[in-house]
Order: C-alpha cells, then sequence, then structure tokens
C-alpha cells in the first residue's frame, strides 16, 4: 500500500484528464428529445414487462409536474432536456459468457481505462459489471457468484430474469417522486447493475461496476439496486469515466440498497467523470440520488466517496435507520479544481432505536473551484438513544476558490490551508511542492481512502494527486 | 564546503543578517551563538534556500553558487536544515515522509528507489542513533510530538538523509538533560571527515557534548566575534553584555 502510494507519487507527472479518449464504435442511438412516445421507445428497446413500462410512464409523468431544483449552491446554464438522446447502446453486444463474440474496440477500451473484462486477466477477487453509455456491456464471475446464490447482472437483464425482485425492491428506497432527478431517472434509465445477496451469504469477492460515457449528446441515466438479505455481506465499489467533450453531458443515477437484519453492504465510489477543461468548458454535470435503508435489526450501510471529476457535482448519499440499532456511516473526499462544482453532503434519518450514523466529510478546494457541504441529521420521536456523529472540514489551495457549509446539525467545522511552513519543510527533505501539496492532501483525506477497498484507495490516492495538479506556485 | 560571501538579507525593506560572511570546510563544526532575534533561524533559512527573503551576495556550496536552487535541490545536493519549530503535517506517516524524500534524494543521484522491506529495515537501525521509541509508520510527521521528541525526530531525519551539510537551529532547546545528551551523542555519531555541521545555539550547555571547532557570536545581523570553543564557555560566563561592550556596540 505504502509502497504503491510513492509509486504513484512519482508516476503521476501529467495534469491532464487521461480517459478523454473516444472510442470509434458502431453506436445505436434514438432520436433526441423527451416524450412519452421516447419513453415507451427505450422500455421496447429493452424488450421489458408491462410493470417496467408503467413504473417509466408513472414517473415521466410526475417529472413533468416537476421544475429543477435550484437551492444547490452551484450555478450552471440552463439543460435543455429536449437536446439530450436519451438512448444509446453500441451495437454488438457482448455475450454474456462470450466475450469473443464482443466488439475488440469496446474490450479495448475498457483494457484502456485498467478494467479487464476478460476473466483471465480480471483484478483477482473482483467481480465487474461494465456498463457503457446505456447498456451493460459484460458482467465478469457470474459464474462463480451463481454457486453462492448470488445474483450480480445488469438491470436489464434482472428486469427480465428476476422480475419479482424488481417489482419488490425497485423505487422501494428511492421513490420516483422522491426529486426531479430521481424522476428523470425512473422514466429514462437505460441499465446498470443488480446486485442480490441471499440470506446468510458473505460476498467472497468485491463486486464492482465501471460506468463509462462514450457517446455524444447523450445523457447517462443509470440504475443500481444492491439487495443484502438477512446477514449477508457485500462490498460493492463503483467507478466512472467519460470522454473530453466540449459540451457538458448530464448524468442522472439512482442507487438503492437494501439491509435486512444483520446484514452490511460496503459501497464505494471513486468518481472522476470529466471535469471540464481549465476554463471551466464542458464536462460532467452529475446529478445522483443515492440512498440506503437499513430495514433489518443492526443492519449497516456504509457509504465512501471520492470525488474528483465532474463539472457540476449534486450528490448526496444517505441512509434510512429503520431497524434499531442498524448503523449509517458516510465517508467523503471531495475534491473540485479550475471551475468545478461540487454541492455534496449526506443524510441520515434515524427512525430505530439506537440507530447511529457517522459523517465524514472533507472537502479540498483549488482554483477557481466551489465545494459545499450540505448534511442532514434527522432523529425522529422513536429513536431513542440514536447517535450522530458529523465531522466536516475543509482544506483550501490558494485564495480563489470557496468552501461552504450547510449543516443543519454541526457538530465540527474547520477550514485549513496547507501552510508555507509544512511545504518548506517537504522542500527541505527533497521533496517538491507538487509532490508535498499530494503528501500533504493524502495525510488529509486518509481517514476517508483508508475505509477504502485495497484496489480503490490506490486509484483514488492517483486520483487526487492528479487532479490537483498546478494547484498552487 | 560552504562560502557565504557579503551575505544581505532582508524582510519587506528591514535588513535581518548584513555583511555577513563564513567558510566551512569538510569535518567541522561551526557553532553560532546569539541571542534571540538576531538572525540565526533567518540564516539558517537563507542557506535552506527558503523563499520571501531580500538576499544579497554569495553562498558557494561545493563551489557553486547555489543563490538561484530551489530549495529541495539544495536538499538534494545535502544540505539539511534541522528545524527550531518542525511543522506538524497530519496524516502523513513518518515512513512514508522519509521513504519519499530518501528516494528523490535518490533519483537526484541515478539511483533506484530502496525497496520496501530494505527501506525499513534502513530506519529501524537509525532509529538506534537517536534512541526513537516512536512507531514511525503509525505516527504522522510530528503531530502530537512533545517538544523533545520534535528534536529528536530532526536528528533522526538527519541520520536518515545522510547530509553534507547539516545546519541544526536551536536543536538543543526544550530538552531534558538526558534527551539533551542523546541527541548531542547523535549528532556526533553522524560526524565524519566529510560532513560538516553548523549548529546554532542559545546555550553553551549543547556544546559541552558536540565541541565546535569554530564560535561565532551573532548579534543584530553580523558576526561581532569568532574563536575556538572557549568562547562559548566566556559567553556563558560574562554573557552577551560582555559582547556589547567589547565591541562597543
Ligand atoms: N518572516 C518574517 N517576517 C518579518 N520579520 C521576520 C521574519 N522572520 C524573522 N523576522 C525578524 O527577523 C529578526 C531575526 O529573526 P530570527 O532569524 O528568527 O532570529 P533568531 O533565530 O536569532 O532568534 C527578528 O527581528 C524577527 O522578528
Ligand atoms: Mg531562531
Amino acid at each position: 500500500m505504502q509502497d504503491n502510494t510513492d509509486k504513484i507519487l512519482n508516476d503521476v507527472t501529467q495534469g491532464d484528464y487521461k480517459w478523454g479518449f473516444v472510442t470509434n464504435i458502431e453506436t445505436e442511438v434514438i432520436p433526441k428529445g423527451l416524450t412519452e412516445d421516447i419513453v415507451r421507445l427505450i422500455s421496447q428497446k429493452k424488450e421489458e414487462p408491462e410493470f417496467m413500462l408503467e413504473f417509466r410512464i408513472k414517473a415521466y409523468r410526475h417529472w413533468l409536474t416537476l421544475k429543477e431544483p435550484q437551492w444547490a449552491h452551484i450555478s450552471y446554464p440552463a439543460i435543455d432536456y429536449q437536446d439530450i438522446i436519451y438512448y444509446a447502446a453500441p451495437k454488438k453486444k457482448a455475450q454474456i459468457d462470450s466475450l469473443n463474440e464482443a466488439d475488440p474496440e469496446l474490450l479495448a477500451t475498457f483494457d484502456k481505462l485498467g478494467i479487464p473484462l476478460n476473466e483471465q486477466k480480471v483484478l483477482a477477487g473482483v467481480a465487474v459489471d461494465a456498463v457503457m453509455d446505456s447498456v451493460s456491456v459484460a458482467t465478469t464471475f457470474k459464474a462463480t457468484l451463481a454457486e453462492k446464490g448470488i445474483i450480480f447482472c445488469s438491470f436489464s437483464e434482472a428486469v427480465k430474469e428476476f422480475p419479482d425482485l424488481i417489482k419488490k425492491y425497485l423505487g422501494s428506497v428511492v421513490p420516483y417522486t422522491d426529486n426531479y432527478f430521481a424522476a428523470l431517472n425512473s422514466a429514462v434509465f437505460s441499465d446498470g447493475s443488480f446486485c442480490y445477496i441471499p440470506k446468510g451469504v458473505r460476498c467472497p469477492i468485491e463486486l464492482s461496476t465501471y460506468f463509462r460515457i462514450n457517446a455524444a449528446n447523450t445523457g447517462q441515466f443509470e440504475r443500481t439496486l444492491i439487495v443484502a438479505e438477512e446477514g449477508a455481506y457485500v462490498s460493492y465499489m463503483e467507478g466512472c469515466t467519460a470522454p473530453q467533450r466540449d459540451e457538458n453531458q448530464l448524468h442522472a443515477a439512482i442507487v438503492e440498497i437494501v439491509a435486512m437484519d444483520n446484514a452490511e453492504v460496503k459501497y464505494s465510489t471513486v468518481q472522476n467523470w470529466y471535469p471540464g477543461d481549465k476554463e471551466g468548458k464542458g464536462g460532467i454535470y452529475n446529478f445522483v440520488t443515492k440512498r440506503g435503508m437499513c430495514k433489518g435489526f443492526r443492519s449497516k450501510i456504509s457509504w465512501t466517496q471520492v470525488e474528483t471529476g465532474s463539472a457540476v457535482t449534486w450528490k448526496y448519499p444517505g441512509c434510512i435507520l429503520l431497524g434499531d440499532e442498524s448503523v449509517g456511516e458516510f465517508y467523503s473526499v471531495a475534491v473540485t479544481n479550475n471551475f468545478q462544482q461540487a454541492d455534496t453532503g449526506s443524510k441520515m434519518i434515524h427512525l430505530g432505536k439506537r440507530t447511529k450514523s457517522t459523517i465524514i466529510s472533507k472537502g479540498i478546494s483549488a482554483g477557481k473551484s466551489n465545494n459545499s457541504y450540505r448534511g442532514l441529521v434527522r432523529m425522529t420521536k422513536n429513536a431513542l438513544n440514536a447517535r450522530n456523529f458529523t465531522q466536516c472540514d475543509s482544506l483550501l489551495l490558494g485564495d480563489k476558490c470557496g468552501a461552504h457549509t450547510f449543516p443543519y446539525i454541526q457538530v465540527n467545522n474547520k477550514s485549513s490551508k496547507i501552510s508555507d511552513d509544512q511545504l518548506f519543510y517537504c522542500n527541505q527533505r527533497g521533496i517538491n511542492t507538487e509532490q508535498a501539496i499530494a503528501l500533504i492532501v493524502n495525510g488529509y483525506a486518509k481517514e476517508v481512502l483508508n475505509k477504502l477497498p485495497m484496489e480503490f484507495a490506490v486509484e483514488a490516492q492517483k486520483l487526487l494527486s492528479i487532479s490537483l495538479e498546478g494547484s498552487v506556485g | 564546503m560552504l562560502k557565504i560571501k557579503n551575505l544581505e538579507v532582508s524582510i519587506d525593506n528591514r535588513v535581518i543578517l548584513q555583511n555577513f560572511n563564513l567558510e566551512v570546510k569538510p569535518g567541522e563544526v561551526h557553532a553560532i551563538m546569539g541571542p534571540n532575534g538576531t538572525g540565526k533561524s533567518t540564516l539558517a533559512n537563507v542557506i535552506a534556500g527558503r523563499e520571501g527573503y531580500d538576499v544579497k551576495g554569495e553562498i558557494i556550496y561545493k563551489g557553486k553558487n547555489i543563490m538561484q536552487m530551489p530549495p529541495e535541490e539544495r536538499a538534494r545536493e545535502g544540505i539539511f536544515l534541522g528545524f527550531q519549530y518542525p511543522v506538524e503535517i497530519p496524516g502523513v506517516s513518518i515512513t512514508n515522509f522519509l521513504k519519499t524524500a530518501v528516494n528523490e534524494i535518490r533519483k537526484h543521484k541515478g539511483l533506484e528507489p530502496m525497496p520496501a522491506a530494505e527501506f525499513l529495515a534502513f530506519l529501524n537501525e537509525k532509529k538506534k542513533i537517536v534512541e526513537m521509541q516512536t512507531t514511525l509508520a503509525s505516527r504522522s510527521v510530528n503531530q502530537g510530538f512533545s517538544g523533545g521528541e520534535k528534536k529528536k525526530n530532526e536528528i533522526f531525519q538527519m541520520a536518515v538523509i545522510e547530509p553534507t551539510l547539516a545546519v541544526l537551529d536551536e536543536t538543543d532547546s526544550g530538552l531534558d538533560i538526558d534527551a539533551l545528551r542523546i541527541v548531542a551523542n547523535g549528532i556526533n555519531k553522524l560526524k565524519n571527515k566529510d560532513n560538516a555541521t553548523i549548529v546554532i545555539t542559545h546555550y553553551q550547555r549543547l556544546l559541552d557534548y558536540i565541541i565546535p571547532d569554530f564560535v561565532h557570536v551573532l548579534y543584530k545581523g553580523r558576526i561581532v566575534k569568532t574563536g575556538g570553543k572557549e568562547l562559548a564557555l566566556e559567553l556563558e560566563e560574562k554573557g552577551y553584555d560582555w559582547i556589547k561592550e567589547e565591541m562597543g556596540l
């Protein structure tokens, strides 16, 4: 780990977005714009059962009644929802069990991103569901997982193969009425991952979904649903990148997690969508609703996220602590540089007795960026002896960036700067300023990075140093 | 090894050091003494290349004028500063910090990074020099260290980095008598015929352990008197006022 850290810090010399390439691949797209017919078309393309179409139509009609939220501390040009393509799919789809038939360009793309889909080559101990634009293109290790009764597949597949599970849980944590972007996603979502861990099963490997936006002018609207039955355990990781384009692209996702008695779900994200260039042109608008329901006694859900990408981020992963003694956790590092804007935070709703939640949020701002923390901790009347610990602080690099806190309960909040004394101390030991910043920032974010699975922690450290390069001096 | 000629240092148009000259040869130990606020730390910082000062004159190190050299290069070339007030770096373990430093210095010398296991063994060996008890991997650089631990940590780092020229800024202050002995012994163990040390101190007691070849008295930004080790004792006995009178200042 330590070793890797150093290697990475040394390896990193260029501050540019490294995942900005475009894959030339035949893509099937539908006409631009959003109407009820488009919603029907998406459902039809995906050969969905009737209940899914109904769900989509209800969500779409509800969306029509809503206005885009304006309360976040972010500003961006109005999004023209009629100028977006809502469905794009690589034409030659990889078959579930034979990657041989997949478009070689597509495999090469994921290889280039460091996500080999060939099972001989994949990271030991990680099963991957790869999603390109609107559809899942491959899921690895399915057979291994199936032996334990674990379901890990694309959402589209789950809708067909396990309709009862989907019917039962879809929208049960994030209903389509939840918010504007949740309604939009519910109407047009095209794919994502589904994961089901049966009673008493500990998932032996990390599950991971890798989201890649490739096609131009498309939005990506995926959904992830994770259900952990009584006593089950799973650790799930999500990663994402997008090509470098001058236009902004919209990403509005939903993640729902359900944990039953004594179940535990760890959800980790390394979000690295294209952030736009140094002048603030282009980049992904990232509007995400992530929520976990600790339904059972002593169930536990933890969110760990490292956010370095996107032009605009709007995201508040949270937990509903329904089961008595259930536990919700949120660990976050959000980095903004150049013109990036982030409004993120966590919501913890305590309903059960002796429920506990922890929020550790670290913002790192550089350039002219804006980084806001927005937290909500609610203890209801029934939540006897519930406890929350919130710690939210920020690190500013330079004086043109901003950090803001909008907590409803504020426990601990401090803002610090990397001092000249610290930089000189490092310089005096032979460490140059860029490297010194990487060291100090990683040190600052360590509490959160330590919560990430190994493979991710390394990537996250690399990302942190890349996204802050050139931010001082 | 080091030649400082006509050094003049000012901050915001206020002159801190002036007409400052010093020559240090390999194998020598120089002590610089002087009351608070005379510019001792400023001198140390300027030798190490800290920015923010207006600097005139020449600093020649290993035959090269290093006035324009950034601090990290000076460090890689073998200049080490033991800080008077070592800064805390939260979350960065001593191991990680030193590994980064050592590998940068090695890279500068055209050497490969040291393999992790070898490096850890190397650190453990060096810990003995200053009787470090601290578990390096689990503690952040200087964070929550007592004054004495911070100073020990500076000398420990010096042992790891093996500099050619060490400038130790009040390494003795804040140490109890046992810690002082340990730290001084550490410094002595690191001494050889090819390296040199400048010890900056306020009191002479450190010089009971580290025998200097030269003692310089710094007063109001200049060296007002230079002598052998006996000068330190004389100074201790008679106080700085004696210098003032003696020099007619
Ligand atoms: N960064 C600075 N800005 C302004 N004045 C400074 C700064 N650093 C040192 N000084 C001043 O320079 C003088 C010498 O300080 P210093 O070198 O720290 O002395 P010493 O180490 O001998 O006690 C003092 O008067 C101090 O106030
Ligand atoms: Mg001083």
